[in-house]
């Protein structure tokens, strides 16, 4: 009888075996780092805005506060976004005719907000609090990078589940003294120094990674 | 080349005939070859099956529509609601994994215990377990609600740096499903591959040939390739073993864990066992019945087999109604008010009294039918008692999940639960599944095993000479 296979047919079944194995195993791995990339979680992404806003020049140019236009940020769940009146507070008397400001300007006489492209949108089963964490000692730039050195902006970090329980595990790693919360260049502190913060702020690290904390 | 040495039964042509409880007629190999194997090769499209098949593949159709309607419309079609959140999906995935054991106690543990008997039988049980398995691996999944992230079960690396939570047996059971579903699958394709051999020589047809040779894995039949079967077979088998007992060990522990009264209970895991062996059989009997007598295998499948399966049904089927006595007892002698309302008199006189009593019915008093040998003998019978068994097994867990969750501590959290039509279309769907699966198996691959069957042959041939002869029987060429 003549053989049904070539003697070329093992190598394929073995090619086959380990193939379908990598495929498998590599299919996992590749999926988690897809799940990571800045292409799933937007990170480091430049978006379209109405205005080309620097922040570069305004906090690290101009020296203006965090606080000035996102005031909501100490007491509130949203930092807050500012209003037209806010940029218009300067830009009334400054680069008043620029043809790049042309949208604020619309949009105070047509008093229809400007419409920002949203970089941080947390899904809505995080529940998500800046007050709390401006107030414990979490500095801007921990999650935020440093907006100072962003002519456009964009995510500092992917904002994973992983990422964000980095910090609540440990977080004395992570704060700075209240003076130093919107301090762009403020360094990490020593761990000693964190730990002492932790006993002050009354922060209690073992409930920080209960499901409830964030969701709700 | 292959063909001769892979039916290497043709050299001892002639010398096999035996007869036999367990293997009925004057067999020889080539008879065994040729009857198993024609079924598959041979024998035409009969009206019966294509009857029965359609009926199964309409089912499934429906199972298809069923899930599709779920996906769109979430659990909410479905009668579960609080208090209870375990319905038909639980109920089902119990019953059908349960169904599952008698498969793995067959090739396993009575392969270990040499009972020939287990070899005309074994093939389908264990094609029978994977089926079942696979219905049943469907029923966690529906009953997630948003299936597409049933890989967070799994432990592996992933952006929310979660990890199942290893302390529930929710979890316990994923792995133990998955096991037994893969070496479920192994033993059965490892079992397949002299006869996928025998199939892809005896096929005529070149690209059949071809299908059966890529999984027949170059099997030529040489001593060596023999004992590397023999020694993974029997490896396969202590693997399996375990999983007999562990897989509703586990599924039990799903409901003890919980303090619902009437779950939490130290028998739930060895009456789980014993039931789901129970359920099993009785669907091998179901099936074995119907199979042997269509196509003609009385000879492989005889009534000395219905009648081991039907005493195996008696012994676990005892053991079901002694759990059922001791879960009574216990509620009493614990006196623990929750647990004596819910064993002693929501259950025997509560809402679901009719539930309740009907499994009583079937599943212990039923039962008790099979002490004699002349109901165990008659084939009808037999085939309507397994039914009744596998009726009386669904509504055990039916009895466990819905009711002890409908009546726990608070009165004012009681309610009443009942399956919606997506409910039942589900459950009758997922044996649409099942039956087209058994149908296009019992088709395209051989039902019994041959080269065991030939093995039996030439084992029950050697008993027979050595009684007529007086000589010692000559060492096991195996």
């Amino acid at each position: 009888m003549a053989q049904l296979f070539r003697p070329s047919a093992n190598t394929i079944a073995r090619v086959a075996i380990l193939g379908g194995l990598s495929l498998v195993f590599g299919g996992v791995g590749l999926a988690y780092l897809f799940a990571g990339s800045p292409y799933q979680t937007g990170a480091t992404l430049i978006r379209e805005q109405p205005v080309a806003f620097s922040h570069q020049h305004h906090v690290a140019g101009l020296g203006i506060d965090c606080r000035y236009c996102h005031t909501s940020v100490e007491t509130s769940a949203s930092a807050g976004m500012p209003p037209t009146y806010t940029c218009m507070s300067c830009h009334s008397q400054v680069w008043n005719q620029a043809p790049m400001l042309a949208p604020v300007r619309a949009s105070l006489e047509q008093n229809k907000p400007l419409e920002w492209n949203r970089l941080h949108q947390l899904p809505d089963y995080a529940y998500f609090h800046h007050g709390i964490h401006i107030q414990k000692g979490v500095g801007c730039v921990e999650c935020h990078g440093r907006v100072d050195q962003m002519p456009l902006m964009w995510k500092a970090e992917g904002m994973t589940m992983a990422w964000c329980l980095e910090c609540h595990r440990h977080p004395e790693e992570r704060l700075r003294k209240p003076e130093d919360v919107f301090k762009m260049d403020s360094p990490r502190l020593p761990v000693e120094e964190g730990l002492e913060l932790l006993k002050t702020h009354n922060i209690p690290v073992e409930r920080l990674t209960n499901c409830s904390v964030c969701h709700r | 080349m292959a063909q001769v040495v892979s039916t290497h039964g043709h050299s001892h042509e002639g010398n096999g005939h035996s007869h036999s409880e367990i293997l009925g007629g004057h067999q020889s190999y080539t008879t065994v070859t040729d009857t198993i194997s024609d079924v598959v090769l041979k024998r035409p499209l009969g009206k019966a099956w294509l009857f029965g098949f359609a009926i199964a593949f309409a089912l499934l159709m429906m199972f298809l529509f069923a899930i599709t309607n779920l996906l769109v419309r979430g659990i909410g079609i479905w009668g579960v609601n609080i208090p209870v959140g375990w319905g038909f999906d639980i109920v089902n995935f119990v019953w059908w994994i349960g169904i599952g054991h008698a498969g793995t106690l067959i090739s396993a543990i009575l392969l270990l215990l040499k009972q020939d008997w287990r070899t005309s039988i074994n093939r389908f049980a264990e094609a029978m377990t994977l089926f079942a398995v696979a219905c049943a691996g469907l029923y966690p999944l529906m009953h997630m609600g948003r299936p597409w992230l049933f890989y967070w079960l799994a432990p592996m690396p992933n952006t929310m740096a979660l990890w199942p939570q290893f302390r529930s047996p929710l979890v316990f059971d994923v792995f133990a499903v998955s096991t037994y579903a893969t070496v479920s699958l192994l033993f059965w394709y490892v079992g397949l591959i002299p006869d996928l051999a025998t199939l892809r020589d005896r096929a005529t047809n070149p690209i059949v040939k071809k299908l059966y040779a890529i999984p027949a894995l170059g099997w030529r039949g040489s001593a060596i390739h023999w004992h590397r079967y023999r020694t993974a077979y029997l490896l396969l088998a202590g693997i399996a073993t375990p999983l007999v007992v562990s897989v509703h060990t586990i599924v039990a522990l799903d409901f003890t864990t919980g303090i619902i009264p009437g779950w939490h209970t130290t028998v739930f895991p060895p009456y789980f066992v014993a039931g789901a062996i129970f359920s099993g059989f009785a669907m091998v009997a179901t099936l074995a019945i119907p199979l042997r007598s269509y196509f003609g295998l009385k000879d492989y499948i005889t009534d000395k087999h219905l009648d081991n399966m039907a005493k195996v049904m008696l012994v676990t089927g005892l053991i079901v109604t002694y759990g059922y006595m001791i879960e009574g007892f216990m509620a009493w002698y614990g006196a623990n008010t929750y647990e004596r309302y819910q064993m002693l008199v929501d259950r025997p006189f509560g809402a679901y009294k009719h539930d309740w009593w009907l499994l009583i019915l079937c599943n212990c008093v039923m039962t008790q039918l099979l002490w004699f040998k002349s109901i165990r003998n008659n084939v009808i019978l037999l085939w309507l008692i397994s039914i009744v068994i596998n009726v009386g097994m669904w509504l055990e867990r039916y009895v466990i999940v819905v009711l002890s969750l409908h009546s726990d501590f608070l009165p004012s959290s009681w309610g009443m639960y009942h399956g919606t039509v997506w409910d039942y279309m589900t459950f009758y769907g997922s044996i649409g599944l099942f039956m087209t699966l058994m149908f296009l198996f019992v088709r395209v691959l051989p039902a019994i095993s041959i080269a065991e069957m030939r093995e039996l042959v030439h084992e029950l041939h050697e008993r027979d000479e050595a009684k007529t002869h007086a000589t010692p029987p000559a060492a096991r060429t195996v």
